[in-house]
């Protein structure tokens, strides 16, 4: 059998939107016999909270496509936020599309190796426990020591 | 005739390529995985899928809704 693939992904985005690109990636690779390291970062940390609660937020996105038009003044309400994510939710659910709770499960399940930046831990005064459990705590250095023996290198 | 079945109706990418990598698993070299998709996208990932995990797509049909699949696992 040919060496096995490897692929190595920095993951720096925390909002329910882009927690999607690194674990659908993450996943396909690891069925794919790839094998996978994410190293999360920033705001990528709020991914691997216990208690996670991934939001998106239609300010500043013109691009996410609204039900009806809506004036920025009005994205910026209170509850807002909170009303763009239960849509987006729904939507998913109605699209067969995974939850982030499955998606980590299956990453995790298919021994995707997470690295935590130990320098954000510390930025945002995180405790280990907050965060689940099998992580590796690192800096960037051990990033480069993965990455160079990674085939494809991803930055999100 | 399948060996195994995998109902991946309603289900959108990634899924139907990791429930079919989770089903493979567990079968043995030259058994048949029949599976049906209604992701339009699973068309073109399944015969990535096979030709980079060795596993051979011997089916691939549609019939306007629903997409079947069958793969001999290496």
């Amino acid at each position: 059998m040919a060496e096995q693939k490897r692929l190595a992904i920095i993951a720096t985005k925390g909002t329910l939107d882009f927690a999607y690109p690194p674990l659908i990636l993450a996943t396909t690779a690891a069925a794919l016999d790839y094998e996978v390291t994410i190293f999360w970062t920033f705001y990528g940390l709020q991914v691997l909270k216990k208690e996670r609660n991934l939001k998106i937020s239609p300010l500043g996105n013109p691009a996410m496509p609204m039900p009806v038009p809506m004036p920025v003044l009005v994205q910026m309400l209170p509850g807002m936020e909170s009303m763009a994510t239960i849509m987006m939710k729904q939507k998913m659910a109605s699209k067969g599309v995974a939850s982030i709770d499955d998606l980590l499960s299956m990453a995790i399940e298919s021994d995707v190796k997470m690295i935590a930046c130990q320098m954000t831990v510390d930025l945002f005064d995180f405790k280990h426990e907050e965060l689940i459990d099998g992580l590796e705590y690192a800096g960037a250095a051990r990033f480069f020591e993965v990455a160079q023996k990674a085939d494809i290198t991803l930055f999100i | 005739m399948a060996d195994q079945t995998l109902d991946a109706k309603g289900l959108n990418c990634p899924l139907p390529i990791l429930r079919a990598k989770k089903a493979l698993k567990d079968m043995a070299p030259g058994q048949i995985l029949a599976i049906e998709a209604t992701d339009p996208g699973s068309a073109k990932d399944f015969e990535s899928f096979c030709s980079q995990t060795g596993n051979k797509l011997v089916k691939a049909s549609e019939d306007g809704k629903v997409f079947y699949y069958e793969i001999e696992k290496v």
